[in-house]
This record gives C-alpha cells, structure tokens and sequence, in this order.
C-alpha cells in the first residue's frame, strides 16, 4: 500500500516542484507569476504538439529525453521518501543510483550534440564538466551515510541519519554532508547559482542549452525528466534535514509532502538572492564542496 | 569420468595452441595476390578457438586444475602445463577476441589489398594468440618467460606492420623498449622466486617470506614487470603510440587480450603468496586510483581515436588494479568479502574491458576504413551513413563507461560493493578509493560522449567524412557478437558468477571460507532493473517519439541562425577543453595560435596537443641527454691504428701498475 502511495507520488508530484519555486521567485520579485501547475498544463499542451526536426538529428535526438526519464523514474525507486522506505532497497543500490543518472546524463549530452549545434555543444560539455566535479562530493556524502548507519543501501542508509549519537563528529559530518548534497542538488538541476533555467543565453547556461532544439512530447518529456531529478536528489537532502517520523504512514507521506514544499520555497529563495555565478567560479565552489564532503568522511573514521 | 574429462580437456588446449600457432604458416607459402592463404588462417584460427573455448568450459565443469607435463628432456625442467578456472577466465577473451579478429581481417586487412604484409600479420598474429593462451596456461615459470618472449616479439612485428611508416616504426620501438624493460624485470622476479622457493614451478612462497624485505622487493619487481605489459601508469609509455599505429583488429586484441597478461602475471602472482602484507593492498589502491584517473584524463586531451580508446585502456586497467587492491587487503585483514568481490570484479573487468574494447576498437576501425582518417576533428555525422557502426560503437561507448545495463556496470558494482563494505570496517582506506572510481566514472562519461558525439552526430567535418560507407558482414559479424555478449552479461550476470567464484578461490589459499558472489550481491535485482531499464525506454520511445513528424525537418534552430555549417559545431577538442584545463596541473595541454595582428587576418590557425607526461616529457628527453653524453665518447675513435696501439699500451701499464 505504501508503496504504491509512494509510486504515486513519484509520478504525479515531480511537476509541481518548478511551479512553486517559480511562483516564489515572482512573489519576491513583486509579481504574480504563472499559476503553481502551470507545468501539467504545459506537459498537456506539448503532448499534442508536433515536433520541428532538425535534419541534421537522428535517433540519438530523442534517445535523450526517453532515457532520462526512465533511468531517473528507476533511479527514484530506491530514495526513501520522507520516513516511508523506498519501494525497491537491495545491497549496493546506491551505485545503481548514481549511475541511472550517470546514464541519463551521457544521453541528454548525446543528444545534444546530435543537433550539430555549437550552443548545444557547448552546454553538453559542461554538462559533463560540473558533474565530473559534483560525483565526487556525492560520492563521499553516500559514504558518510554508510559509515553512519553501517548499510550499503539507500533506504536504510538514511533511514534515521540522526539517530547515531549526537557526537561532535557525526553531528558535523552529517551537516557537511548535507551542504555538499544542497550544492550537488543545485548543481545537478541546474539551479541559480549554477546555472539559470530562466534564460536560453547560450553564453551564461548549461541545461537549457542542451535542449534548445527539442519540441513538442520530447520537450514534454525533457521539462518532466528534470523536475523528477530535482525531486530524486530533493528526497534524498530531505532525509538529513527533515529525519522526523510522525508514527503512521499518512502522517510520514504528510510530513513528506510538505517539507519537499518547503526545499522547493528554499530554492526559490535561493535563486531570488543570489546571482548566477560566474561561469569559471563553478568549478572552484565545486572542488570545494567535494572537498568539505571528503573532510566529512574524514571526522568519522579518524 | 573425471580422468577422461580432463583428457579431453587437455586434448582440446593442445589442439586450441597449435591450430593457432599453425594458422598463419600455410598462408606464407601462397601466392600473396590470392584470398586462399587468408580464408585458411580464419578458419583454422576459429577451430582453435572453438577447441579452446570448449576446454573452458571443460575445465569449469571440473572445477580442479588439469595438469599436462611433457617429458621433454629441457634445461629449466620439462614444460608444464597446468589449467586451473583462474587460468580459464583469462583464456575465454583471447579465445573470444582472436578469432573475431580474424574475421574482422577479412574484410578490414584483406591480403589481396595488402600483399606486402598481409601473410606476415597472420602468422604474428596466430603466433600471438598461442603465446598469450600458452602464458596463461603456464604452470612452470620458465615456461611462462617463453611465452612472454614469444608474445613480446609477436606483438612488436604486428605493431610494425606499416613499417613505411615513420611513426609507426617510432611506435614499434618505444613498444621494443619497454616491454624488455618489463621482461626485465619479470626476469629478476623469476630469478628471485626460484632464489626464494628453490624451483621454477609455480608454488607457494613459505610463510612470512611476504612481509620481509624479500616481499617487498618480489611485489616491486612484479609491480614493474607486469605494470609494463598491463600499461598501469608511469609504465604506459608504449600503448597509445602502439595500440594507434596497428592495424585495428590488433590494437583490440592487444588492448583487450594482451596487456591481461601482466594483470594475470600480477594474479598468479599473489595466489602464490600465502599471508600479504595489508600495505601490498594499500599500494594497489592507490596505484589503480592514479592509473584510472591520469588515463582517462589523458584520454580526454587526445584528438586521434585510437589513441583516445588506448588510453582507455590504461584507466581500466586502473579499475582492475583497483579490484586487487580490495581482493588483496581483504586477504591481509581476512575479510572475505572484499576477496570476493575485489577479485570478482577485478577478474570480470579483465573480461568485460576485452569485450568492450574490442568492440570499440573494431567501431574505430570501420571509421577509419571507411574514411581514411583518425582524427576526430574532421569525422562527423557518420550515424546517418553508417548506423550499424555507430550501434556497435554507442554499445561500447555505454559499457566502458560502467553505465546500465551493459557488462562494465556489473563489474565497476561488485567493486564498488566491495569498497562502500571497507568503509564500515576498522580499516577504512578502501571507502576513499570509492569517490575516486566514480570520478573515473564520469570522466570516462565525459570523454565518451565527446568520441561518439565528435565521430558519429552533427553533420560531417570533411570531405571523407561525407562519403563514408556502412562496412560489409565480415565487420558487422564481430559487432553483433560482443554487442549482445555485453548486453547479455549486463542483464543476466548470474550466470557469470559461478564461473567467477571457482576462479577467485584459486587465488586465495584457504577457499573454503570465501562467499559466493551470489550470495554478496544481488544480481536478480541487477537483471530486473535492466530490463526495467530497456523496457521502460521501449514504451516512452513508443509513446511519445512519433513514427513519422509530421512538420517538414529543417536546419538546426541555433538560436535562429538560418545557415549553420559543420565549422560551426563544436569539436572534440572544444567539447574537452574545461576538463583538459582544469586537471592542467597533470596534462601540461600545449597550444599553439598564430598571431592576429590586423583586423582581417587573411590566415589564422590554432592547435593544441596534449604530450604524454612521462614518455614526452621525462622519458624523451632523458634519452636525448643519455644520447648526448654518450657522444662524448665518440672522441675516442680517432680511426687510426696508432691511437688504439697508444689505447692498449696505456691499459696495459695501468693494469701492471695496479693488479
């Protein structure tokens, strides 16, 4: 039963999470802004579009959306939402988790570069880029979980990150931690300071870039694909910030709901704060935050 | 029933190494202008592997080793062959990946477009194909040195077979060098093993020799011996000009088959050592970490193809050394866990890197065939041209990158299970190799997307690149076959594992204590989300790609712009760029520009080169030092009788002086 409450919720709750973050950035800013669903009405209307085809594109255009949105739906099934476990948890399958979207990645890029543009190339290449740099700080987070909980997967991982003692060091790790999987998730979702979803200037972006070309149900699927990463790497931050359990399922999903709202609201505010960042100061912050999170590994096992 | 299985299985090996030794010779006294030469060497090199993968398969079914000894009267001892599963799972790539070579030279090296050489590649490469089998099937070390010289030299004539070409000799040479280098120390090895043991047959070190500084002088010699062959990092030197100036069914059987030998010296070598050391398990970490990541970091400053998958090799070879590393702490500390799955997932490596490599090399070869040119700065758009190619290469691409749901993955998990388990235990060091392998990952993801995107989307970059052409069956036969082997143990690696378990209990000498595979990992579940996987891409391609669009296709939108041309795309070297500057402190990318002095320059030009460090940079210009002073010597030889008359008249009263 849970679980099928959580498949739900993984299918129809993704697209609301850039509606809200939008509808914060315009109430700050002093507008109204587009309606909190404008994203279902989206998917709806380009659903029944048709697609503008380059010539230059073959199948590899729309390998990339139909990929992405299936590793990200299967990567999504091992994340624990809120206190509920996740629908599938088996030994090691947070590696199969990080390399969904390894694969999701390689064919948004492919796709990308399918189009022969020097735009879309561009974004693709430091698609691949800042990821190289963001794994890492993942990568380390994940171990710090492990080490915490003495599990190799995802669910139980997480399921009571702080319930290991509230000693000086995991108390600091799990907050690095929680840092470096902030930025992972900004990054990841190419999110202001990052990147801006709000502006195909090829110059300044990475994500949009890349999908510049594509139309109609591909593109449907592209605006769909990304809201569901923004919820997978969402939930995962979650269990860190929010570790409470109300003791029944409904209260948890409750609980859930509302403080994934809540990252949202928490990126809208982000992105009306700050400024994008320069584009050579990415890899920096990133070098950075890989190396607070292996810091945090390293206050554990000391 | 189990004598007579083990004769056959010895029956089968034998025949497997002469029909390869053979397969070559008959086509060296035909004429050079027919095909006939070359049909007999492909048939005779698939019987071969044929009998040698069905004396695998015995020797799995047996589960002991199988013992062949000759009674030839010979120096060192007669020759031993000894056929254990650890034996076996580096067998079934070279079994696999010769005779598809073959084939693929049918189409890809034919002899009547290539009389001057063609029948020297195939005896080579039969002689080859036999030396490698007979070196894993060595049961006797001066046996195996013989095999290793056999291969060294094969390989080197195969590297050369365009010896027209200066690059190509230059390459054949720096190969030369260093694979003696290596043999070298493999040598000093031998000689200590037989100092220490007191025979040349492949038995036990005594307890505690391992931890004395005879043990760390043996694991250096066979770090240097074998790291040489297996190109692990500073000992790469020879692989990227060799496996880019041979022809390219050969770079893959060297790529793929031949470097395993020193990863299977290095095996054979540990199961030999009965207590390591935990620092023999630290240093293979560390080591597989620097190989993986400088590899795969060169690999993406590298313009030319085959020396981008080369350095491939060298990154792989880095995961695998980093499986050891596991295997071996874990046999330090006794956890068996981290015996079977840093030895598991280093031996399926050894087999998927084979798979995949090949697979690559063989896609590379079909370009450059079809094209004429390495540089993938002038390729371009081939996927409408050659699809099936570029299925085969994408398949590649996919799997090397350790990605869902091809082979790579299942491999890079068992050693990924095994390091996330080291970080629960006392002894943590394993855990930091695990962000290491995943940046490997994703650079390895970096650089592959820019080779397959660079090669094969966008619209092409030159003249050749437009008039390619699909290849014929005889190079789309080898495609189809490692494209579904990969495929088939991505999604069902279960029926690997069993094969895997008996070959790491030949590592560790108590076997009895280690867990199957099965048993650590969860390969039901692997299998089910790969299906998920391809069956969930299936139904969205279905629902939403539409089977016809139904608005006229036009140019690429680029921002409105309405005449894009294929200058405009970004190349390789573009798409690389940010990495190649950022790991800078490592790569030392060299660029060169001219100087634009007027507004309308009428010439411009720029390009930029990333040396290989050690060999361009230490290795070169040492030599050309070494070089220089030896000259000095040269003042000696005046040429005239008279001087020498002077030279040994001085020795001699210097030697009256003294002795």
């Amino acid at each position: 039963m849970n679980i099928l409450i959580e498949i739900l919720v993984l299918i129809f709750l993704p697209p609301l999470l850039p509606g809200l973050i939008n509808r914060t950035k315009a109430l700050i800013a002093g507008r109204k802004g587009p309606p909190v669903l404008q994203l279902y009405y989206d998917l709806a209307k380009l659903q029944r579009k048709k697609m503008v085809l380059s010539s230059t594109t073959s199948w590899i255009f729309f390998a990339g959306p139909v990929v992405t949105v299936a590793a990200c739906f299967l990567a999504a099934l091992f994340v624990p939402q809120g206190n509920l476990p996740a629908p599938v948890s088996f030994t090691g399958d947070v590696i199969l988790f990080a390399y969904l979207l390894g694969l999701a990645r390689f064919f948004t890029a492919a796709a990308a570069l399918d189009t022969g543009s020097a735009f879309e190339g561009m974004g693709a290449a430091r698609e691949v880029t800042f990821a190289c740099l963001a794994e890492p700080a993942l990568f380390f987070g994940l171990l710090v979980m492990a080490r915490l909980s003495g599990e190799l997967s995802l669910s139980p991982m997480l399921a009571n990150p702080w319930s290991f003692g509230w000693s000086p060091g995991a108390a600091a790790a799990l907050a690095l931690v929680a840092a470096g999987w902030f930025v992972v998730l900004l990054v990841e979702n190419c999110r202001v300071p990052f990147d801006d979803p709000n502006t195909h200037l090829e110059l300044t972006m990475i994500h949009e870039v890349m999908v510049l070309d594509h139309s109609g149900p591909a593109l449907g699927l592209i605006l769909y694909g990304a809201s569901l990463k923004f919820f997978v790497l969402g939930a995962l931050l979650l269990r860190l910030l929010v570790p409470f359990s109300s003791g029944n399922a409904i209260g948890d999903i409750m609980i859930f709901l509302g403080s994934m709202t809540a990252l949202a609201i928490l990126t809208g505010i982000v992105e009306s704060m700050m400024a994008r960042l320069r584009l050579v100061a990415v890899p920096k912050i990133l070098v950075a935050v890989t190396l607070v999170s292996a810091f945090a590994l390293v206050l554990l096992v000391r | 029933m189990g004598f007579e299985n083990s004769l056959v299985t010895a029956f089968l090996l034998i025949s497997a190494l002469a029909a390869s030794v053979f397969s070559g010779v008959p086509g060296l006294f035909m004429r050079g202008d027919l095909q006939r030469g070359q049909n007999f060497a492909t048939a005779l090199n698939i019987a071969g592997a044929v009998a040698g993968l069905l004396a695998v398969a015995g020797i799995f079914t047996t589960g002991t080793p199988i013992r062949i000894e000759f009674s030839w009267p010979m120096p060192f001892g007669p020759p031993v062959l000894i056929a254990d599963p650890l034996s076996a799972v580096f067998l079934i790539p070279i079994f696999l990946i010769s005779p598809l070579g073959a084939i693929y030279g049918e189409e890809y090296w034919p002899q009547i477009a290539h009389p001057e050489n063609g029948r020297m590649l195939r005896f080579f490469y039969g002689l080859l194909t036999a030396s490698v089998a007979l070196i894993f099937l060595a049961g006797h070390w001066v046996l195996f040195l013989f095999g290793w010289e056999i291969m060294a030299i094969a390989a080197y004539f195969l590297v050369t077979t365009e010896d027209h070409d200066s690059e190509v000799r230059n390459a054949g040479w720096i190969y030369l060098v260093s694979t003696h280098t290596g043999t070298l120390a493999v040598l000093a090895l031998v000689t200590a093993l037989y100092h220490v043991t007191g025979t040349f047959a492949m038995t036990s070190l005594g307890p505690g020799i391992a931890s004395s500084h005879t043990g760390t002088a043996l694991i250096l010699l066979a770090i240097v011996g074998f790291g040489f062959k297996a190109g692990i990092m500073p000992f790469h030197i020879w692989l990227p000009p060799a496996h880019s100036s041979a022809p390219s069914h050969v770079s893959a059987i060297m790529s793929g088959v031949l470097i395993k030998t020193g990863i299977y010296g290095l095996v054979r070598f540990f199961s030999l050592v009965p207590d390591p050391p935990l620092s023999w398990g630290g240093f293979l970490l560390a080591l597989g970490l620097i190989s993986g990541i400088l590899g795969v970091a060169f690999a993406l400053g590298q313009h030319d193809l085959k020396r981008l998958l080369a350095y491939h090799s060298i990154e792989n070879i880095g995961i695998i050394v980093i499986g050891l590393g596991l295997g071996m702490a874990g046999r330090a500390l006794d956890q068996p866990a981290w015996i079977a799955l840093g030895f598991g997932g280093a031996l399926l490596h050894v087999v998927n890197h084979a798979l995949f490599k090949s697979l690559l090399f063989y896609g590379a070869g079909a370009v450059i065939h079809a094209t004429g040119t390495r540089e993938m700065d002038r390729l371009g758009g081939l996927l409408k041209l050659m699809p099936k190619t570029a299925l085969a290469f994408l398949t590649g691409a996919v799997a090397i990158c350790g990605l869902p749901p091809l082979n790579g993955f299942v491999s890079e998990w068992l050693i990924f299970v095994g390091l996330f388990d080291s970080v629960v235990s006392p002894w943590f060091w394993g855990a930091f190799a695990a962000p290491g392998l995943a940046l490997i990952g994703a650079l390895a993801l970096a650089c592959f997307v820019k080779a397959f995107g660079a090669v094969f989307l966008g619209t092409a970059r030159s003249r050749e690149a437009s008039a390619a052409h699909e290849p014929g069956p005889w190079i789309r036969t080898p495609f189809l076959a490692l494209g579904v082997i990969c495929l088939v143990i991505g999604i069902a690696p279960f029926l690997v594992a069993p094969l895997l378990d008996q070959a790491v209990a030949c590592v560790h000498p108590s076997a009895d204590v280690l867990p199957a595979l099965a048993s650590l990992s969860v390969f039901p579940m692997i299998s089910c989300f790969a299906l998920a996987l391809l069956i969930l891409c299936a139904a969205f391609a279905w629902l939403f790609v539409p089977s016809r669009p139904t608005i006229p296709a036009t140019v690429t939108w680029d921002c409105g712009y309405a005449a894009p041309t294929s200058r405009m795309q970004y190349t390789s070297s573009s798409f690389a760029d940010g990495l190649v500057k950022l790991s800078r402190f490592a790569l030392r990318p060299e660029e060169h520009r001219s100087r634009i002095e007027y507004f309308f320059e009428r010439t411009a030009s720029f390009s930029s080169h990333v040396p290989d460090f050690v060999l361009d940079l230490i290795i070169l210009p040492s030599f050309h030092g070494a070089a220089r002073i030896a000259a000095w010597s040269r003042w000696f030889q005046q040429g005239r009788v008279q001087i020498y008359l002077l030279y040994i008249a001085v020795t001699l009263i210097v030697l009256m002086a003294f002795v």
